[in-house]
Formats: C-alpha cells, structure tokens, sequence
C-alpha cells in the first residue's frame, strides 16, 4: 500500500461518510415535509437560527438539529432490570453495519489520476483508483451480510429491554427480517445471471454497455418490484414496520430507548434506506450511466446515425458521473417516502404470508425463466 | 352473534397489488406536486394552514368578543346602571355600583350613571345575555377581539376604564344605534318638563 493508495482510500471513506451521515437527517426532513405536502399541511418550519432579527430557518431542515441536540440532552434511561450491557450494544449493532455496507457501493467510474486534466484516452495508462471504498470480489453478497446483521441489533433490543412490548417487536422484527432477506437474495439471483457477475461495478458496466435500455429495470422488472419491496420491508418501514408497530406496541423493540440511543435506531432505518436505494440504483438503473455520456465526452447518436459530439475532461465526466448516482439514489429514496406515505400497514400474517407464499415463489420463477432466456437466447 | 363479512371481490389486477400501488402513488404524487410547486393561498394549491401568530383569520362579525362599554357622543358611557345585564349574567361576572350624576348636569334625577363596572373576564362564559339584555345598547361583545392568555388572574379583571377604552372591530367607540339625549328634539320619550 503506497501512500496515493491509503490517501484515496480515506478519502473514499470521508465522502462516503459524509453522504450517509448528511443524508440522514436531510431524509428525516423530506419524510415530514414530503408527508406534509401530500396531507395538506404545512410541516415542520419553524425551528431557526436568529440572525439579526431574520430567523433562519431553511425551510425546516433545522428540525432534524434540534432534534440531535434534543436527543443528546435527554436522560439516557435504562430500565433497572434491563441487561445494560444488550442495552447499550444494540443500537451500535444495528447502525455500524448498515454503514459499513456503503464499502461495496460504487459510487462513480474508475479515476485515472494521469489523466485528470485531459479527455480520457481508449486505454488509459498509469494508476486508475476505482470510486469504492472496498472491491471486494464477493460484491453484493458482502451488503447482504452486513445488512444481515441489523437483525441482530433489532433483536438484542428487543431481548435485553425488559419489556413485553420490546420482546414481541424484536421477535417480529427477527422474524421479518430474516424471511425477506431470503426473497431479498433470490429476488436478485437473477440478476446475476443476466450480469454474470456479483461485483457492483460489473453490473454496472454491463448495463452502461448496452445503453439506457439495458437498464436493469427493463431487464428484470420483477426482480426490480420484489428486491424493492423487499428492501422496504428490510428497513422496516411502513408498509412493514410491523416490528415497531406504534398502536399495538407502542414502539417495539425500542419501546425502552430514548435519547440518542433511540436517535441511532432512527439513523440506522435511514441509513438502511439510503443502502438499499443505493443499491437499487447499481443493480437496476445503470449506476452512475448517463444516457449519450461516454468516458470521453457525449455522444448523442441514435439508430446508427450520430447527431451530437463533444469531448469532456476525465474529471468532468467523473463528476458528472458521481452527481448521477447521487441523484437516482435521491430520487428512489423520495419514492421511498413516496411509498411510505401512500400505503396502510399490513397485518403479522399478512407480511409474512406475503413473503413465503407469493414473493418467494415469484423470485423462483424469475430465476427460472431468466435462466431459460439465457439458456435459449445464448447470451 | 358474529356477523359475516363477505371478502370483496377482487380482480386479478387488484390482487396483484402492484397496479393497485401504482395508482395510489399516482394520487398522492400528484397532490405532492400540486403542493409543493404552488405558492400557498394560490389556486391549485389545496394547504388551508394559517400561520397564526403572524397571520390571523378575522373572526366572523357576530363573533362575541371581549366586551366594550360603549360611549355617547361626549364620551362618557351610554351605561345607565339598571343593572339588567348583570341580572341577566348566568356567571355572575358583572359587578356594577350605580351612583347619581352631580347636582346641575343634565341628566341628574333622570338617569344614573355606572360608578363602578367590573367584569371577571375568567368567569364570563361569552354567552352574549348581557348584550341581549341592555335596553342602552351600552355593553356590547363586537370588539372581534378574543380574550388575550395571560398567567395573572388580575389580567383578566376588567374595570370600567379598561371596558371603555376596547373599540369595537370596526374602531370606533360608540355604537351604530342613535341615541337621544332629553332635550334633542329627537328625543322621543318624557323628559323632566313634560313629565311633571
């Protein structure tokens, strides 16, 4: 490991922080000034920063503060037969890994730092650092592992609380979670198929190859619904936040939480939705693919016949490149809340009837009709 | 007895759920949109919310407000203390001490006039029977004013100079009923000269 090398590294880590971690709170935002427009009200505006007689207040973006520095200020209860050991650990359990999932996430093309300044060559030359924290050459199967562990921290909490209401949540959200990582990882079995790969940059790349309709929504629609819905259901939110369940069990597994503990459980389910939307931009809408945008500058052509062209520097297409990634993911977490805000909760039984009886054998035959099409289209 | 509900019947594309989504989001992204990229009180944006402190909604002209003595043309109160609205007070909130106009005005041995006037604005239901029940047209609840919150009882203690110096919601102190003084050749009624 040269210098360059652990220099970049840290600075992949810092951006990649600095996204998650802003993202959070900018998301609790949207999701109640997003709920706000689509019920008629106005919304969460008025908490400010007076400067001058002027109060500054962002349209609001300042509640998600008040609501970290209310957090840090509240008691930090324990209750006096809880396990204080669980107690504590459960909301580190359930937030770490969700960051650490962003290590596998590409967020842009491969940077060639000879080549920065000029239009990238056809086969650059020197050191190319690619925009992820960690290839890792089990590619998604690794955010499959560590997102797994989220289970763990709702579970922990809900065991060591001393509550009734914590224990059914956290058996609710184990059981939840655990079957829809099971449609979760057959869902998009098929996709890798068709990619013949697991690493996110190749699926990327394959989907980048063959233009916007080799998207993978338009390749694998159903793999696309259930990882989606499934995805949801994995950060338990409305509709499937049956382990949290504020009318029947008055918050679930974090029932006994509050201060910034509770306030981690919150950053973990937002976190939880900026990995999966992040994801879903990788494996289904192209990554950071613009239409007509190659690495070397645009190419508007259709049908053979090529209408615009024009060549861009390497660090312009790089960040072109990384400002549409942020961007789909931006969009499909406002679908997210889109969702969230549409749609009544489902009952226990409904959620996992739901899993086991229609979207496993859905994401079965997906594979096995993919697997037919490549089988017979020989591609 | 249980009663049996029959489960709806649903075509294959509502119980595939996913169009059934599609068309929900459809409204509520529509509604979203609608709100978000309007300007409030502009048409087609349907938030209804008042910012209150800032903005306030005018309350309807037969809101009952807090009460106003009203005053005659020279400014003192059109009150001649029959005591009628704190008989007709089911709170008993009004407190009035008549007392005589001085020996040489006008009015002396003709009318009285209220020395003191005091409502409990705390006990006051605003149910509007004082207003009814004056035959002067002198307590009146159109100020369009509610009654301010405050952490004192003695705020809300109202005497007669804090009752005259509350305008109406249209700003004037006196009311639109005429009032004929004895001795205005308006004045439709006895008077000491032709009385005796």
């Amino acid at each position: 490991m040269d210098s360059v090398l652990v220099a970049a590294t840290v600075g992949k880590i810092l951006f990649v922080l600095v996204v998650v971690l802003t993202l959070s709170p900018v998301l609790v935002w949207a999701d109640r000034r997003q709920s706000a427009m689509i019920q008629d009200r106005v919304g969460p505006n008025r908490a400010g920063i007076p400067i001058g007689g002027f109060n500054l207040t962002l349209a609001g973006l300042l509640h998600p503060l008040a609501d970290a520095l209310k957090f840090m200020w509240k008691e930090d209860f324990i209750p006096p037969k809880a396990d204080k050991l669980l107690h504590a650990l459960a909301p580190i359990v359930s937030v770490i890994p969700t960051i650490a999932a962003f290590a596998v996430i590409p967020f842009g093309d491969v940077i060639w730092l000879d080549h920065l300044g000029e239009v990238l060559p056809a086969s650059p030359s020197g050191r190319g650092i690619p925009f992820q924290v960690a290839s890792l050459n089990i590619g998604v199967l690794y955010v499959f592992a560590v997102s797994g562990m989220g289970v763990v921290g709702a579970a922990i909490a809900g065991y060591c609380s001393d509550n009734k209401y914590s224990l059914l949540g956290g058996l609710r959200a184990a059981g939840q979670m655990v079957s829809y990582e099971v449609t979760l990882g057959l869902s998009l079995v098929g996709c890798f198929m068709l990619y013949n790969s697991l690493l996110l940059e190749d699926m990327v790349s394959w989907q980048i190859d063959r233009g916007i309709l080799g998207w993978g929504i338009w390749r694998q629609p159903v793999a696309f619904i259930l990882f989606y819905a499934g995805s949801i259901a994995e950060t338990k939110r409305i509709p499937f936040d049956i382990p949290e369940g504020e009318s029947e069990l008055a918050g679930g597994y974090f029932t006994e939480y509050s201060g910034m503990k509770f306030g981690m459980f919150m950053m973990g389910e937002y976190i939880a939705m900026v990995v999966s939307c992040a994801l879903l931009t990788c494996i289904f809408f192209g990554g950071w693919d613009v239409p007509f945008l190659a690495r070397d500058g645009i190419h508007f052509s259709l049908l053979g016949h090529t209408y615009f062209e024009h060549t861009m520097a390497h660090w312009a297409v790089s960040v072109i490149y990384i400002a549409s990634f942020l961007a789909k993911t931006v969009v499909l977490l406002w679908l997210t809340l889109m969702i969230r805000w549409s749609l009544p909760r489902f009952r226990y039984d409904q959620v996992m009837k739901m899993c086991w009886r229609y979207m496993l054998p859905l994401s079965l035959l997906n594979i096995f009709v993919t697997g037919m099409v490549i089988l017979f289209s020989g591609s | 007895m249980a009663k049996l509900i029959s489960r709806p019947n649903m075509t294959a594309a509502e119980a595939m759920y996913v169009p059934e989504i599609a068309k929900g989001l459809g409204i509520t992204i529509g509604r979203f949109f609608k709100n978000t990229f309007s300007s409030r009180g502009t048409e087609g944006n349907e938030i209804d919310t008042i910012d209150y402190p800032e903005e306030r909604r005018t309350y309807p002209e037969r809101f009952r407000g807090i009460h106003r003595l009203t005053h005659r043309a020279d400014g003192s109160p059109r009150c001649v203390a029959c005591l009628c609205c704190s008989t007709a007070c089911p709170a008993q909130c009004i407190h009035i001490e008549a007392a005589e106009y001085p020996q040489g005005d006008a009015r002396h041995g003709y009318e009285r006039f209220p020395k003191v006037f005091v409502i409990d604005e705390l006990r006051c239901i605003f149910c509007g029977f004082c207003v009814e029940a004056c035959p002067c047209d002198a307590i009146r609840m159109d100020s369009g004013l509610h009654m301010p919150p405050s952490t004192q009882r003695a705020h809300f203690i109202f005497d007669k100079e804090m009752l005259m110096a509350i305008p109406a919601a249209d700003g004037s102190f006196e009311t639109k009923n005429p009032r004929h003084e004895p001795g205005d050749p308006t004045h439709p009624g006895v008077d000491r000269e032709h009385h005796h």
